[in-house]
């Protein structure tokens, strides 16, 4: 009965196998630059092969959602062997910066190449790619010109008609916490109602599943990440959908950043900021933001031609920082709407 | 004092988690408490006592069906019914609202058949999370019912005829009031992991406890106010179990067993016989068969170029980690069940008790919970090396070992090492531990050559169990793994984070047929009992 072997022996077994554990994973070679990424793996180990291919430079990372590596960073302090926080959005590089875990970084390379808006105004983050969050509508039952803005689909004739991912997607938190800027909070949560009393369905878990609604039928117009629009046309060409470049508060298209800093603590500070101002020249944006159909941060870039056959938009002239600010703020707001 | 010791990993992060309470967020909480709390209250009452009776319901009717009926498939189904553990719950949830959502292949057939879905029930409602979670969750209780029946063996059931009890009656009256410890420790496991769910219901967009909790730590930047809420999941769960151990107290559930002769199955014939195989086909079809064809339609369809070199390696390292963790969590979990058995009083117990609460706390809560309390370590153990060493002392990096990611496993998963083993220990009457001692096996003794081989079924429950559920854990693995040692599970969160499901097809199918291992252990085993 092996069963029985093992169990009886386990004591012995669990301090050995800690001890070989423990040793396994002690030490780490002085010489990599150390990545916590909450940007998943496929879209980011092509570019790290580059550089190291380019440079020599060595690159570990470890992917995990932003929450817990924010964490872990905090908790590692001086010991942190983390060198850059890369994350999806920007709400999560304000807090990283907030506790004190990202430094300032003064690059001339990186002041010409990412603008201003897309980047901390303490210099402690960059936007290293433009996520554009806008609208989306059914070609059959909608016609272009009857859209305007985010706002305006809390309009009555809207009706039944809107479908809109969870409130719970980080993406519709910083919209709102953009809408919060620009119109206050009060004017804000008479929006979020109105579209809540629009909606035609229960919010959905992704924003897939949301154009696939407009699709079938199931509504005419939703908000989406320009993104999940280019993987679903991707594949499918000619669906009766398209997206519309959304005006917020009369000043263009909202958007996020998926972006990095450095770490305050980070044992390689002058690799790290090697590292980030290559990832803001042409050919690396290019790979970041093509990789996820994303807009490169860098404006002299030009995007993915599927991406850029969208046509071109105005970007909100907001600071990408106040979504990390007001998040808070906006998370509230729309459970006082009934948001879920 | 050993037992403190073994169950020390496991009652830090439940302590570093309720230390949050000493720095009440008091503003946010006024939020919470008027426009999150009445609704994710009842959400989550709701949640776990509809997916706890029915897993307990199926769970333990198709127990009794596999174990003490003889019907068409039997041995087929009596392992392949425990398959739907193999399948993660958020991957069920994802196929399950993909294809019965209004946008679904089979509304949109009735749409084109009949011109309109609309009186089709909503999959993204209280029902359909209940239902997924039902299906994805029942195994828990049919594994440890299953071996509740097999274990009773035929003297009880006898006796019970003897007295002119009808099969049913004695069904009612005798075999069921008999399994009761393990369908409670079944079920238990089955509200906590409900309780803890975030996944499937993410799916769903049903709000919840943990949902709130990680809103309160994702979207509000606050911590301190999710572990909070962690805190006060924590204290309702403690009550639950003081109250069901409380109603059992006085009960014992001892039986004089008799191996050799295994109870008659009863022999179902003509419509019960189908209607027995058609159930469980059904539950087997719809919890498992079906899903799994989706998976492979999209790995075919989306994920087959992702196949490569690495898959041998992410393979490795989940049966890895999940093996070691099934021998280390059961063989701790005998230990803690012998010794809370031999000096069980009640602080002991409550101790014990209060160890296994680390399965009801969200993972990603869970798992900060004990990555601080190590990195401090960490970062005492390294401030000692460089006085020492100065320059010259290495860096350590406790936290991305794989032997904090046992740790933490252990924390999370001792409940479902412990609550297997606890419930086959009340089969042992202390009269066989007397007549143990008396000829001479005293101690570990009586442990290895009394104890274990009488626990056979239960230890197989545990260690399958543990191994199931560590292939398919995230929140952990995630955040402790050593750089670079990526895991199938860890795969599936690679795709789905960005909202590639279809191409976690092929992490989430590998997940599947790596997990069908302990499936196939079982049946081997099975060969021996009967």
């Amino acid at each position: 009965m092996p069963e029985r072997t093992l169990s009886q022996r386990s004591p012995y077994w669990v301090l050995l196998a800690f001890g070989f554990l423990t040793l396994l994973g002690c030490g780490r070679a002085p010489t990599e630059l150390v990545v916590y990424s909450s940007r998943n793996e496929q879209l980011i180990k092509p570019m790290f092969d580059r550089y190291t291919e380019e440079t020599g430079q060595a690159i570990r990372f470890v992917t995990d959602d932003a929450g817990p590596l924010i964490e872990r960073l905090a908790a590692e302090g001086q010991n942190s062997p983390a060198d850059i926080l890369l994350t999806v959005d920007a709400g999560q590089l304000w807090q990283a910066a907030e506790r004190g875990l990202l430094q300032p970084v003064d690059s001339e390379t990186i002041r010409t190449n990412i603008p201003e808006h897309l980047r901390d105004p303490g210099s402690r983050w960059i936007g290293l790619s433009v996520r554009a969050r806008t609208i989306v509508y059914s070609t059959e039952r909608v016609q272009p010109d009857e859209l305007s803005s985010y706002e305006d689909l809390a309009d009555e004739r809207w009706r039944g008609r809107l479908c809109l991912r969870t409130s719970k997607s980080v993406y519709n938190q910083s919209l709102v916490a953009m809408m919060i800027e620009a119109h206050g909070e009060e004017k804000t949560e008479d929006i979020v109602r109105g579209w809540v009393a629009n909606l035609a369905t229960e919010p959905f878990a992704n924003d897939t599943r949301l154009m696939e609604a407009i699709i079938a039928g199931q509504c005419d117009v939703g908000i989406v990440n320009s993104y999940y629009f280019g993987r679903l046309t991707r594949d499918k060409p000619d669906q009766p959908i398209r997206l519309f470049w959304a005006e917020l508060a009369g000043d263009g298209v909202h958007v996020n950043v998926s972006g990095a800093g450095i770490a305050a603590a980070a044992p390689r500070r002058e690799e790290a900021q090697k590292f980030l101002e290559w990832l803001t020249q042409p050919e690396a944006q290019s790979m970041f933001a093509d990789a996820n159909l994303e807009y490169p941060a860098n404006p002299n870039v030009a995007p993915d031609p599927l991406v850029a056959s969208w046509g071109t938009f105005r970007a909100s002239s907001l600071n990408v920082a106040k979504a990390g600010e007001l998040q808070p703020l906006a998370v509230r707001l729309m459970d006082r709407a009934g948001f879920r | 004092m050993l037992l403190l010791l073994l169950c020390l990993p496991a009652l830090v992060p439940l302590f570093v988690v309720l230390t949050a309470v000493f720095t009440p967020e008091v503003e946010i909480w006024s939020h919470l408490a008027r426009y999150v709390l009445p609704v994710v209250t009842t959400n989550t009452l709701v949640l776990v006592v509809g997916v706890s009776v029915g897993a307990a319901l199926l769970g333990t009717s198709l127990a009794w069906l596999t174990s003490t009926c003889e019907f068409p498939g039997r041995r087929i189904f009596e392992w392949a019914l425990l398959l739907p553990l193999a399948m993660p719950g958020y991957v069920l949830a994802f196929i399950a609202v993909g294809f019965l959502d209004f946008t679904g292949p089979l509304q949109t057939w009735l749409r084109g058949a009949f011109g309109s879905s609309s009186w089709f029930p909503s999959i993204r409602s209280t029902g359909g999370v209940i239902l997924v979670l039902t299906f994805s969750l029942y195994p828990y209780v049919y594994l440890l019912a299953r071996g509740a029946f097999l274990t009773q063996g035929r003297r009880a059931q006898e006796a019970a005829r003897t007295l002119g009890m009808t099969p049913m009656r004695a069904l009612w009256r005798v075999v069921l009031p008999m399994a009761r410890p393990w369908i409670v420790a079944g079920t238990a496991l089955v509200a906590m992991e409900t309780l803890a769910d975030f996944g499937t219901v993410a799916v769903f967009n049903y709000d919840t406890f943990t949902t709130a909790i990680y809103r309160a730590w994702f979207g509000m930047f606050s911590v301190n106010a999710a572990f909070e809420l962690a805190a006060v999941l924590l204290v309702f769960v403690f009550i639950a179990f003081a109250l069901e151990r409380r109603s059992r107290a006085n009960l014992r559930f001892a039986t004089a067993r008799d191996l050799s002769r295994q109870a008659v199955r009863i022999e179902l014939r003509g419509v019960r016989a189908v209607v027995a195989s058609l159930c469980a086909a059904l539950v087997l079809g719809l919890g498992f068969v079906l899903p799994v064809l989706q998976l492979v339609v999209w790995v075919f369809a989306r994920a087959a170029s992702d196949l490569d070199a690495r898959y041998f390696e992410f393979i490795l390292h989940s049966v890895l980690l999940a093996g070691s963790a099934a021998i280390i969590i059961t063989g701790a979990s005998l230990l803690v069940a012998y010794l809370e058995r031999q000096y069980g009083s009640t602080p002991v117990r409550a101790l014990v008790r209060i160890s296994t609460m680390g399965y009801a706390v969200p993972g990603t809560v869970l798992a900060v919970g004990i990555l601080v309390p190590i990195i401090g370590l960490n970062n005492v153990l390294q401030h000692g090396l460089s006085t020492w060493l100065g320059d010259a002392a290495p860096s350590l990096l406790l936290q991305g070992t794989l032997a904090t990611v046992l740790l933490a496993y252990f924390a999370r998963f001792l409940a479902v090492g412990f609550n297997p083993i606890e419930s086959g220990l009340s089969r042992i009457t202390a009269t066989i531990d007397e007549a143990a001692i008396t000829l001479g096996a005293a101690g570990t003794a009586l442990l290895r050559r009394v104890h274990v081989p009488l626990l056979r079924t239960s230890l197989m429950t545990a260690a399958i169990l543990v191994f199931v559920d560590v292939m398919k854990e995230m929140p952990i693995t995630l955040i402790a793994r050593p750089f670079g040692w990526d895991t199938l599970a860890v795969r599936v969160f690679e795709m789905t984070s960005e909202g590639e499901w279809e191409r976690a097809a092929l992490p989430a199918l590998a997940i599947v047929l790596v997990g069908l291992i302990p499936a196939a252990m079982l049946t081997r085993r099975g060969e021996h009992v009967a």
